[in-house]
């Protein structure tokens, strides 16, 4: 499998009045040719800061290290013409809040087409019908209709799928979905990770899935990297994850996480007890040591790197046994 | 969308009414005999009847009230007790220059205003912000009357820039009309300048950080478009609400301003008429400013809901 | 007693907030500045009888058109040998008068109707009717309008500018009061029974106080600039006392000869409103929460 996004010891610092922070730590991250690739972690731990920096879209206080390489270009430190040139063609995102995502004062058409218009040059008349064609794909019903409708008129799950259409307009070869179904019912979730999985058959477009939500992962992810306290502390194919997670904190997530045929009375969810660290702390140790019921004096001491192989873990003392399931 | 139209049109005409009732009333609060305020100095005894005959004076005062509406409805204000003749043309004579300074100073605030607004904002932190914040809340301290005089003082007499007073028509001068209207429009626009500036970068701010402008960003635009249009396009609503909320001090200013440049306008005729007792020009001025003034502001709100599609097209999502 | 108790805990936060605001205020330079000239105007104006180096009406026409610097004569003559200086401090006088009494009779009677238009619904419509009247009536043409009924004079200026300074108070109370109506303390006395006046009274408006002075201190450089218009055009001040409006409106014809007596009294409204100005911005910013990001 080729490898489209390469990410190498992404770090980002955020400048502010109380001195530096760190806010992603050498976070490194491979994504293969239409595969799905889901980013896991509590907020705050620097996923979804990962995901802005790779098209440099922090804001100017945040200063970003390390090398992101989209079908070999690199893109960290590259000038702001070639990221426009990449942003939402090469590499799309998709965010959270399909409420105030898309502008209130232009139709979805309109915003649609932009992206027609900025990266291809097509007419106005042709970015429209495009625009159309896009609506139908992403399972909009009376397109026709709709590509004339002001976000406003459109309910929440169909404007997550305006900000989907407007995502895949110039076929990007990354798409970067930034928590895509958190803000959404549970009954329209499902729908929205649909369509999804049908872009990725049809079009062979690479996903990254940055989300905090377990389900969605086991419903569409292939591949699954957990990041904790700003970095990655495990990746592994997702049904060997689930079922043999190494890392104590996976461990810990998968039994925090409700699970089809357990029962309350039976398996009481688990907490994973203490605080994440704050970002300004950068303890030379295992910043999952605290919080650790597995942790040894070497946690404390020095900090693990991510084992070689497929199934990679940063740990001194990861979990061997498999998870009952 | 309908309905919101419909109500705010029946708002205007209920406002219009009680405007015109407390003229009314006003002009009979006027001290005295008020056949004798409207003759003015000429008090025999014939012309205070013919007085009271064209004012129905005598008359009950719903009679009189319908009377003035009446008449005014169809375009009767009245004659000048001073030179007898119609109010009427004498507002359609003035007002154009009124209307020409006013949409002028307007323009001008708004170029101005808009302009540096979206520079504080997006220089947000640098010189030019801090430029652009301390020139606002100069426009918004400084007399515009002394500005004027200031300019004429340095501009116009010292330098012979612009003509110092007086007034052209368009038709029969264009450009001899925008030589001599440019620089009162600059004066009259100052501090609508600064309000508009200042309501800019803070809606400019609040776009800046939206969600909308993050995916405008990610869909790869220009920094133009992601500023000029996605951002700019929701700040302009706030400009238009300030224009409306603005219009009174506005008229107030134009006032001033053409008294300060001699310019034969509304303002003109207003402090003219004070000043010579004139009453039915001044129950005449005040009425057609109120009726002016929420005309306009129907028309900003329309011209609200053609800019917002929110409240253009109502949801039915 | 149960309604104590809600009144202790709706004033702490007040108090608490108090401090906060003071001390952002006293570390923000600009704010300290602006202070400065205020009290500085205040005592040139209270003082005025006793600072003035001359009678402000008192005519030296040897003197007449005096540069600034004449000995005797710091900021110059008028055509009529008046001093320069002598006239902006009462002047002073007559900007603070206006401004106090027109922002005191726009919250006077805006106050009110604005947290009644917030508290009762029944009456939001008519009040909102009332602010539509008074707004169609702009502030020059409902001056030109009072002295046409009652006579020119600076007290008449001060109620047109009060009047018409109504809306905007009743707009920032109606809102207010609407926030605050909706918040748990409030909503909390209403349910242990409180009547509608203690409520209003003694949840709402304590509450509101902060808005309202922020309105204030936008609204007396308002007035101020607006008492300088309407004695400059002979509706407010009658000659010969003077005001910075009539001291620019009679320097308008010898100008050209005299400009320090056209430049002085326009710099003196400037540096009053601006001082005005900048304190009312530094405690927008010092009370706004979010002051810290903007």
């Amino acid at each position: 499998m080729n490898t489209v996004l390469e990410v190498k010891n992404l770090s980002v610092t955020f400048r502010t009045e109380d001195g530096t922070l760190s806010a992603v730590d050498r976070v490194s991250l491979e994504v293969g040719e239409s595969e799905v690739l889901a980013v896991v972690g509590e907020s705050g731990c620097g996923k979804s800061v990962s995901a802005m920096s790779l098209a440099g879209l922090l804001p100017r206080t945040a200063t970003v290290a390390g090398s992101v390489k989209l079908d070999g270009i690199e893109l960290i430190g590259a000038d702001k013409r070639t990221l426009r040139s990449i942003r939402g063609r090469e590499m799309a995102y998709i965010f959270q809040e399909p409420m105030t995502s898309l502008n209130p004062v232009f139709t979805v058409g309109h915003q649609i087409a932009e992206v027609l218009r900025t990266h291809i040059g097509l007419s106005r008349q042709a970015a429209r019908d495009r625009s159309v064609e896009l609506l139908k794909l992403v399972g909009i019903p009376s397109a026709e209709r709709r590509v004339g409708d002001y976000p406003h008129q459109l309910s929440g799950g169909m404007r997550q799928r305006v900000m989907i259409a407007m995502a895949v307009a110039c076929d990007p070869k990354v798409l970067i979905a930034d928590e895509p179904t958190t803000a959404l019912d549970v009954t329209i979730q499902a729908g929205i990770l649909d369509v999804l999985r049908e872009l990725r058959e049809r079009l062979g477009t690479s996903i990254v899935l940055i989300t905090h939500d377990l389900g969605v992962v086991a419903d569409l992810a292939d591949r699954v990297a957990v990041m904790y306290a700003r970095r990655v502390v495990e990746t592994a194919e997702v049904h060997e994850l689930f079922s043999r997670p190494q890392h104590p904190y996976t461990a810990g997530l998968l039994g925090a996480s409700p699970a089809a045929g357990r029962h309350a009375e039976t398996h009481r969810l688990n907490e994973i007890p203490g605080l994440v660290p704050v970002l300004a702390e950068q303890p030379d140790a295992c910043t999952f040591a605290d919080r650790c019921p597995r942790a040894l004096d070497t946690c404390t001491a020095s900090e693990p790197n991510l084992t070689p192989g497929p199934h990679r873990v940063a740990c001194w003392n990861p979990v061997r046994e498999p998870v009952e399931v | 969308m309908r309905r919101y139209l419909l109500g705010r049109l029946w708002q205007s005409i209920v406002t219009l009414i009680l405007a015109t009732i407390v003229v009314f009333v006003g002009v009979r609060a006027l001290p005295g005999d008020p056949a004798l305020a409207l003759a003015g100095e000429d008090r025999d005894p014939e012309s205070l009847r013919a007085i009271r005959e064209q004012y129905g004076l005598d008359d009950s005062l719903l009679v009189q009230f319908w009377q003035f509406v009446s008449h005014a409805a169809r375009g009767d204000l009245g004659q000048s007790i001073r030179t007898g003749e119609s109010v009427t043309t004498m507002i359609a004579n003035a007002l154009p220059v009124t209307i020409e300074l006013s949409v002028l100073a307007i323009l001008v605030a708004s170029v101005l205003g808009v302009g540096a607004g979206v520079v504080a904002a997006v220089r947000r932190g640098r010189p030019a912000e801090w430029a652009a914040n301390a020139l606002a809340l100069l426009g918004l301290s400084v007399p515009n009357f002394w500005l004027g005089l200031m300019a004429i003082l340095y501009l116009s007499v010292a330098l012979g820039l612009f003509p110092a007073s007086g007034f052209v028509p368009f038709f029969t001068d264009p450009v001899g009309n925008l030589h001599h209207l440019i620089l009162p429009a600059l004066i009259l626009g100052t501090g609508l300048a600064a309000v508009i500036m200042r309501q800019t970068r803070s809606s400019m701010l609040d776009a800046l950080s939206a969600d909308y402008i993050r995916t405008a960003e990610a869909k790869g635009l220009s920094p133009r478009a992601v500023i000029g249009r996605h951002a700019l396009r929701n700040s302009l609503i706030v400009v238009v609400t300030i224009v409306g909320l603005q219009l009174g001090a506005l008229i107030s200013g134009a006032v001033v301003t053409e008294r300060i440049f001699a310019l034969p306008g509304f303002g003109k005729l207003t402090v003219d008429a004070v000043f010579q007792r004139d009453y039915p020009v001044i129950q005449a001025v005040v009425l057609v400013t109120a009726a002016a003034y929420i005309l306009i502001n129907l028309l900003v709100d329309l011209l609200y809901s053609v800019i917002d599609p929110r409240i253009r097209v109502r949801g039915d999502a | 007693m149960a309604i104590t108790d809600v009144t202790v805990t709706a004033g702490t936060p007040l108090r608490s907030n108090r401090r906060r605001v003071v001390r952002r205020m006293l570390r923000n330079p600009l704010a300290i500045s602006g202070l400065v000239v205020l009290g500085l105007a205040v005592v040139l104006a209270v003082f005025a009888p006793w600072l003035a180096p001359h009678e402000p009406t008192q005519t030296h026409l040897d003197q007449a058109f005096a540069p600034p610097g004449t000995a005797g004569y710091l900021l110059g003559t008028d055509d009529l040998g008046r001093d320069v200086l002598a006239r902006i401090m009462y002047g002073l006088r007559a900007s603070l008068h206006v401004g106090l009494l027109a922002v005191a009779t726009s919250l006077a009677i805006g106050v009110p109707l604005g947290l009644m238009a917030g508290y009762f619904r029944a009456i939001d419509a008519l009040i909102s009717r009332f602010t539509d009247l008074v707004l169609a009536f702009p502030f020059l043409i409902l001056a030109v309008g009072l002295a046409a009924i009652r006579g020119a004079s600076l007290g008449n200026a001060a109620i047109a500018i009060g009047i018409a300074q109504i809306p905007g108070v009743i707009r920032i109370v109606r809102s207010e009061t609407l926030r605050l109506k909706s918040l748990d303390f409030v909503a909390a006395a209403i349910v242990e029974g409180a009547g509608d006046a203690w409520v209003l009274g003694r949840h709402i408006l304590p509450n509101a106080a902060s808005v309202i002075i922020v309105q204030a201190t936008v609204a007396i450089p308002a007035a101020i600039l607006g008492e300088a218009v309407l004695s400059f055009l002979g509706l407010g001040i009658q000659p010969p006392a003077p005001s910075l409006g009539t001291m620019l409106s009679d320097a308008q014809q010898f100008a050209a000869r005299a400009p320090w007596a056209a430049v002085m009294p326009g710099v003196a409204i400037m540096l009053l409103t601006l001082a005005f100005n900048v304190v009312g911005d530094s405690l927008r910013d010092a009370l706004d929460p979010k002051a810290s990001r903007r």
